[in-house]
């Protein structure tokens, strides 16, 4: 890996991307039917850091991810961004280059190539001329993983795990503060899902970008995360704030060790209890 | 850096090989003339074994004997093939040109959707042969009448998808184009447009095919050229070999502009290759 080469992503901002949410809290209020999808929600994601979020179905984990990435604004609370308002109480929602979604369904354009897609965010901002653009995607594609050999492929060309890769590095190229993957790999089956997450810690190991990931998946949380977060039901909040103090670079062999069972126990029961409110009051998913 | 990354990537990258879409493309030629010719075949056979109803038609052969002798060079059947495309193209485009932006605005603004779209839904459901007297009364030509009439054929079809599709674009793209950086009007542009051009393509196969039903009905009531009117003709002088050439030829036309349509759709689709 050499200095020069990883030049324009790594470099600088290594110490950006710290996330501080204050009693941050979120009521819908469609027809009149209050929602209260978040409450009194404080978190601290240093930054760097692999965060991932799990809870039951409908827990505000979303409506979070939402915030963050200024789709959706709170109605209580704020946060931060190193140091800055990202988002507060009455401040419209406001999206931004530095906080890219990688969403559960894959949201690539399908009339744009591979190329395309990556280069999109630097020729949108204006940042770069078109041709730079396309040089610079595809400087970033070879670097990862070779993939400069489907940069003419359009996306449905693509297995859905490699279209995955691909969205990961359209949100890489602008050089964000945060990563949010929202379920990235929930449609994927057991075996392609491993290979995505050697991918992804390949990627966390060389970028160091602050990772927001949010799961279902608690094996998969815990071996990805620096720290994983369990959301209780609604009105979610964070209930459990657990350090995962395994060694990195990840290998398969922690998945059986002692420590990550100890880890997974202490989430497991975190999580059950709150599985179990929200699937006795037997209410429909909030999306 | 991991090389077992690399594994995998030629079966991930999908591609159609051409030694099978060869032999795809040959099973569906050969079948297709077979298809062909026993239609033609059945015909023969039906109007030789004098069937109830066939008795009074002419065979294949004695058609195309017609065909060849009074047809193929005469200089009005082929004003006939090219009016009734002229009075197709200009219908349909002008469809496109009204239809698709007005489907893009009953999709994007709420507003001008509760002012407008209930006349829309009104008129929609009237067939367009329907529109045939109001359009002479208010057209000041034949020609222009007919015109409107392939119009009305193709524009409630085309706006109506082009609408839905603006329904279907989704939520996601926009987020992330914003998210990107893109200023509304990229949005518009680069994701709103190439999102609703499938239904863009879905509104001009089903339009392509209703202005040829519509055409061919308009000028068998209203104008005095044309393949319908020829197909008409035909029939009015008793002269079924001439229903019949008008009739085939109606189906050829047809079928000419459904495949130049779908050449068009994949030009303007070229991310979707399997169709």
């Amino acid at each position: 890996m050499s200095a020069n080469g990883d030049s324009k992503i790594e470099q600088d901002d290594r110490k950006l991307g710290h996330l501080s949410v204050d009693r941050a809290g979120k009521i819908y209020d469609p027809a009149g039917i209050h929602v209260v999808a978040l409450e009194e929600c404080s978190l601290e994601i240093p930054a760097g850091d692999f965060i991932a979020v799990v809870g039951p179905s409908g827990c505000g984990k979303s409506t979070l991810l939402n915030i963050l990435a200024g789709f959706d604004n709170l109605t209580s609370g704020q946060v931060m961004m190193d140091g800055e308002p990202l988002s507060t109480v009455g401040s419209p929602p406001t999206p931004g280059p530095d906080r890219v979604v990688v969403f559960q369904n894959g949201a690539l354009f399908p009339w744009k190539t591979v190329l395309e897609n990556v280069a999109y965010g630097l020729v949108v901002q204006k940042k770069r001329s078109m041709e730079e653009a396309h040089e610079e995607a595809m400087d970033l594609l070879s670097r990862i993983g070779n993939l400069d050999r489907i940069s003419d492929s359009y996306p449905t060309q693509l297995s859905s795990g490699m279209q995955r890769r691909v969205e990961i590095l359209r949100a890489l190229i602008n050089n964000p503060r945060i990563l949010l993957l929202d379920e990235p790999f929930r449609a994927m089956d057991t075996v392609s899902k491993t290979t995505m997450h050697e991918h992804l810690l390949n990627i966390y190991d060389r970028f160091r970008k602050t990772v927001f990931f949010i799961t279902h998946d608690l094996d998969e949380a815990i071996f990805l995360a620096d720290t994983v977060v369990v959301m209780t039901t609604r009105p979610g909040t964070i209930k459990l704030r657990l350090n995962i103090d395994l060694p990195r670079p990840r290998t398969r062999d922690l998945l059986t060790s002692q420590r990550f069972i100890e880890l997974k126990q202490q989430a497991v029961t975190a999580v059950h209890e709150e599985a179990k409110k929200a699937f006795e009051r037997g209410e429909r998913e909030l999306a | 850096m991991n090389e077992s990354w690399h594994d995998g990537l030629d079966d991930e990258v999908s591609m159609k090989s051409n030694r099978t879409g060869f032999k795809r493309w040959s099973q569906l030629k050969w079948r297709g003339v077979a298809s062909v010719v026993s239609f033609f075949v059945l015909w023969h056979l039906l109007v030789v074994a004098e069937v109830a109803g066939f008795a009074e038609l002419p065979t294949p052969v004695e058609t195309l004997a017609t065909f060849l002798a009074e047809y193929l060079t005469d200089s009005a059947y082929w004003h006939s093939w090219l009016i009734s495309f002229q009075r197709v193209v200009i219908g349909f485009l002008i469809a496109q040109i009204l239809g698709i932006p007005l489907g893009l605005v009953f999709g994007t603004s709420e507003k001008f959707r509760n002012l407008f779209f209930p006349v829309f839904e009104l008129l929609r459901p009237i067939p367009p042969l329907a529109w045939v007297p109001i359009s002479i009364l208010f057209w000041p030509t034949n020609e222009s009448s007919i015109v409107f009439i392939t119009f009305i054929g193709a524009f409630f079809v085309i706006v109506i998808n082009v609408y839905d599709g603006v329904g279907r674009i989704q939520n996601e793209h926009i987020w992330l184009a914003r998210s990107l950086g893109a200023s509304k009007m990229d949005v518009f542009r680069r994701i709103m447009l190439p999102s609703v051009i499938p239904s863009i393509a879905v509104g001009m196969t089903l339009g392509i095919a209703i202005t040829w039903n519509v055409v061919i009905a308009a000028e068998m009531i209203a104008s005095d050229s044309g393949l319908g009117r020829m197909t008409w003709e035909g029939y009015v002088s008793s002269t079924p070999e001439v229903v019949l050439i008008g009739m085939i030829s109606i189906g050829l036309a047809g079928y000419l502009s459904t495949i130049t349509v779908d050449w068009i759709e994949r030009k303007m689709m070229p991310w979707k290759e399997n169709r």
